[in-house]
């Protein structure tokens, strides 16, 4: 197993571009060969040269382009989560059951670090933003303890929320937002993040706290309640209450939030199916996207995907270096322009149960602001792009299975999405088209990540990932 | 006697019969019977004359009629000429009354019809008055039912508007109640918590710790400082100082959009005043330009002072007034567009009615005149075509039309015969003449051979040269003479 895995060269496969559907770029993806990985853990790198995977209790550490492994740990159990200190010099590996968090450094592999928690327990670990400090939560919520890899200072912040997000650093790295709750009351927590002095504590106005974000610019925090009740407040870094916004009161409240790169936008989901956009100017409602199951006037592209039977005897003509497997998993797709009305393929969730698959679950803004991406619970194989220069929606695509994951490239407005099957997908304002993962037996894309400069992607299986290499030349 | 003459007219009396006509009318006349002649009445015997002419004299008396007999010594003897009178004056009576009856009969078959008529309309009039109060009632029917519908569904809505109160009211009770649930538990919790922290705090086995090989240096290089107030104080200023960067970040952009907006505000407004100044009258014009004038220098204002709140209340007034201006400017356009429309048409159509129907009329007239032109002319045709029964006539008739055309033609031909035969002749003596001038001109010109021969022959050089000269000269003035000649004929 060891040889299979890590001895071999790897060899690349060419694929040509495959039913696009307005797409005039030929993408050249070259996917590599698949590894292991366990637990969809699986890092790049901040600065974008290594890539980190666990396997079992092994940290493989490859290089991106070569995919040569420069280095391998073993860590002492199983690794429930791994992350890349900020400088990309150190990686942390937590095993929750165990309690303990190991630090390895990838300058002097033969630095060690170990930290454990002891019978407190561990819920949950990570880095500070300056890679130099690690948060540890211990179970029940008791407290986070912070570790320092410079000194032999501990520190402890005493009744953190557990609740959806109740910690998040700034984009600068220079301060911690963190959720408190005494005394049945949320308070908000921030720290400077180089000394962790406490520079201001207040309560909150809401029911209970169910997270909290730091817009891209640092400057305002939004904090909204749980589902239970559609609030969300907007502080300014120093503390003061900037705005509160409620869309309606009694229904089920906000699913998801996202702030705009540019921290012009702050984009809520909720339960009722629609995303509201708040303008960082009057922290006022801007628009409204609904999600209506019937698309009729718009100015929206709606792009189905459509599934070819598989035919045995036709092949890809580039594909004859490879023994391929049985050709029932060649399913081809491509997409399809439908014209409007369009029907959305709705599911209507279970009234009964506790938190129901029903409104706005994941929303996304593409790097240069223009767009948003958002998924809608009870219409699962649909995702919805908006125009966010018009206000309007772009895009909608429709796809034979659920969507599992959607992410923007950090550079461009390109959208890449998977859907559980063998295929990866990506929409850009040129059109979409439908990939088929060219790999040795099948490997179902689970999740998907871009790579720093967006010339990437790490797609993860249940228990694999495979690379693709993304070459855009022009028009040929 | 006179008794049973009673009896007798008393009987007539009663059993004259009345014509059924007679039977509605309610005239005032005293009823006459009219009953048919049926033979000589026993009215008057030998024996009862005198009664008689008595009874009959009362009669005629009441009819205002004098009596037909004188009294003679006791005896009553008729007086024929008042008695003949008297009977013409019943007889005139008697007609008269006919003629009345006549009229009054006429009358009452009038009548009678329009009763009739009036019936038939009244019996119609029933019959629509019973469908409409048939359905007059299931209108109202349908209205009941449809005020009950109304009624139930405002009671529904009620219903349903007082349940959804409730439902509110309910859950936000359950919602406090919740609430203060899920406090509790959560205090319980807290103290769990503690505890539980207490316990393990205390346990001394399995102690938390962190075992390194060695510290790592900081990322930034520098050393971490000490907690002081300073570095409190540092961290307060650095967060005001971000925000303030943000702040002013911010607030440049601001400004830049403002900038902009205005500007564009600022061409809208020039280009608005510029589209309604030259439409407009003379006095709105002044207006205008003083307005424009003060706009000219409120935009210097403007800017000068970028930011001034008075400056911007300033400009949006002024593009709010001439955006109404403009709006009204083109309502105007657009009522005085719809109206000379309507105008035009009606105008037109006012006018156009006029001369329409005139020229209807007159239309109407040329195409009855062409109509009757058309008839005549058919007529004429058909006469043409069905006249000529036989076809002599039919060929003389032809013939007679012919008949002019042809001895005119006649004429023509002898004409051009005639002109013919002379223009022959005259090209027969037109070519002997020319003939008879070539023999001529032969002739001449030996003559003149001959002499110049002899001149020739009988000169000396000087001489020659001479007469060359001469008749270079001679030659010359011939010519010219025929060119001096030839001007002069066509004068």
């Amino acid at each position: 197993m060891l040889n299979n895995e890590y001895g071999k060269d790897d060899t690349f496969f060419f694929i040509y571009q495959q039913d696009i559907c307005k797409d005039k770029q030929c993408f050249g993806m070259n996917f590599s060969e698949v590894f292991k990985q366990s637990n969809q853990l699986c890092k790049i790198s901040p600065d974008g040269k290594y890539l980190a995977t666990c396997v079992q209790y092994r940290l493989v550490v490859r290089d991106v382009n070569t995919l040569q492994i420069l280095q391998l740990f073993t860590c002492l159990d199983q690794v429930a989560h791994m992350e890349w200190s900020s400088d990309s010099l150190f990686i942390l590996c937590a095993m929750y059951k165990r309690g303990l968090v190991q630090v390895w450094s990838l300058e002097q592999p033969e630095w060690h670090c170990k930290i454990d928690e002891g019978s407190i327990g561990l819920v949950s670990s990570r880095w500070s933003p300056d890679g130099r400090h690690i948060l540890n939560t211990t179970e029940f919520h008791l407290r986070v303890t912070v570790w320092s890899l410079c000194n032999k200072s501990v520190s402890y912040i005493k009744y953190p929320k557990a609740c959806q997000k109740g910690m998040d650093f700034s984009a600068d790295g220079r301060y911690m937002a963190l959720v408190e709750r005494r005394d049945c009351k949320d308070f908000i927590s921030i720290f400077v993040c180089d000394d962790w002095h406490l520079l201001r504590h207040f309560e909150t106005e809401t029911q209970d706290l169910s997270g909290v974000e730091w817009s891209p610019n640092g400057c305002v925090l939004a904090a909204w309640d749980s589902c239970l009740e559609y609030k969300m407040l907007l502080y300014s870094l120093d503390g003061r209450l900037l705005s509160t916004y409620s869309a309606y009161e009694w229904s089920l409240g906000i699913k998801s939030v996202a702030w705009s790169p540019s921290s012009q936008f702050l984009a809520i989901g909720s339960y009722d199916e629609k995303v509201r956009i708040l303008n960082h100017i009057t922290w006022k409602k801007l628009i409204e996207f609904e999600h209506p199951a019937t698309i009729t006037s718009s100015k929206a592209v709606v792009y189905k995907e459509v599934e070819k039977k598989p035919v045995i005897g036709t092949e890809d003509l580039s594909v004859h270096q490879i023994a391929m497997g049985s050709s029932l998993f060649n399913t081809k797709s491509n997409y399809e322009i439908t014209s409007l009305p369009v029907q959305v393929p709705v599911v209507k969730p279970d009234t009964d149960r506790a938190n129901p698959k029903i409104g706005i679950s994941a929303i996304a803004f593409s790097a240069d602001n223009r767009y948003l991406a958002t998924k809608n619970d009870n219409m699962p194989q649909s995702l919805w792009v908006w125009d966010m220069q018009r206000l309007g929606l772009q895009a909608v695509l429709e796809q034979t299975a659920p969507v599992r994951c959607f992410v923007w490239d950090p550079c461009r407005p390109r959208l890449a999405l998977c859907t559980g099957n063998n295929k990866i997908y990506m929409w850009s304002p040129a059109g979409c088209i439908s990939v088929k993962v060219q790999v040795e037996g099948s490997f179902q894309v689970q999740s998907i990540m871009w790579h720093g400069s967006g010339d990437s992607l790490v797609l993860l299986g249940k228990d694999q990932l495979c690379l693709c290499y993304l070459a855009t030349d022009e028009e040929k | 006697m006179p008794e049973s003459s009673y009896e007798d007219i008393s009987t007539i009396y009663c059993y004259s019969t009345m014509p059924p006509s007679r039977q509605y009318s309610h005239s005032t006349m005293p009823l006459l019977p009219v009953s048919p002649y049926s033979g000589p009445s026993d009215f008057c015997t030998e024996n009862n004359i005198s009664e008689c002419m008595l009874y009959i004299s009362q009669e005629l008396s009441s009819l205002g009629l004098p009596s037909i007999f004188y009294d003679l010594n006791g005896i009553r003897e008729l007086d024929v000429t008042s008695a003949l009178n008297g009977m013409y004056d019943l007889l005139q009576l008697q007609r008269r009354t006919m003629g009345m009856v006549e009229e009054l009969e006429v009358e009452q078959l009038k009548v009678s019809s329009d009763l009739h008529c009036q019936q038939l309309s009244s019996s119609k009039l029933k019959d629509q008055l019973e469908l409409s109060k048939k359905e007059n009632i299931r209108l109202r029917e349908r209205e009941r039912q449809l005020e009950i519908n109304v009624k139930s569904l405002q009671s529904c809505l009620k219903n349903e508007k007082e349940e959804v109160q409730k439902l509110q009211n309910i859950i936000a009770s359950r919602a406090t109640q919740y609430n203060h649930d899920m406090k509790r538990k959560e205090r319980e919790f807290n103290k769990l918590k503690e505890r539980l922290n207490q316990l393990l705090a205390d346990r001394k086995d399995k102690k938390q710790g962190m075992d390194v090989l060695n510290y790592v240096g900081r990322s930034d290089g520098r050393r971490s400082q000490w907690k002081t107030v300073k570095t409190d104080a540092r961290h307060e200023s650095e967060m005001y100082k971000t925000l303030l960067n943000e702040f002013d970040k911010h607030q440049k952009e601001l400004m830049l959009e403002n900038a902009e907006l205005r500007k564009v505000l600022q061409q809208m407004k020039r280009e608005m005043v510029g589209i309604l100044s030259p439409k407009k009258h003379s006095q709105k014009e002044e207006k205008c330009t003083e307005f424009t004038d003060q706009q000219a220098a409120s935009d210097e204002e403007e800017s000068s002072e970028m930011s001034c709140e008075h400056a911007r209340e300033k400009l949006t007034n002024s593009i709010r007034q001439q955006w109404r201006k403009l709006k009204h400017h083109v309502e105007n356009l657009d009522n005085k567009a719809s109206m000379v429309q309507l105008g035009r048409e009606v105008g037109e159509q006012m006018i156009s009615k006029d001369v329409h129907q005139d020229e209807m009329e007159r239309l109407k007239m040329e195409i009855q005149q062409c109509k009757d032109f058309i008839q005549t002319q058919q007529q004429l045709l058909q006469q043409q075509l069905n006249t000529p029964c036989d076809e002599e006539t039919a060929a003389v008739l032809n013939d007679c039309y012919m008949l002019e055309e042809k001895e005119r033609l006649k004429e023509e031909w002898k004409t051009f015969e005639e002109q013919r035969k002379n223009f022959e002749m005259e090209r027969r003596s037109f070519t002997e003449a020319a003939i008879r001038l070539g023999h001529e001109r032969k002739m001449f010109e030996e003559d003149r051979a001959t002499w110049l021969k002899h001149q020739f022959l009988n000169m000396t050089f000087t001489e020659h040269m001479a007469i060359k000269t001469q008749n270079a000269l001679s030659d010359y003035s011939v010519q010219e003479q025929k060119h001096t000649s030839g001007p002069k004929t066509p004068l």
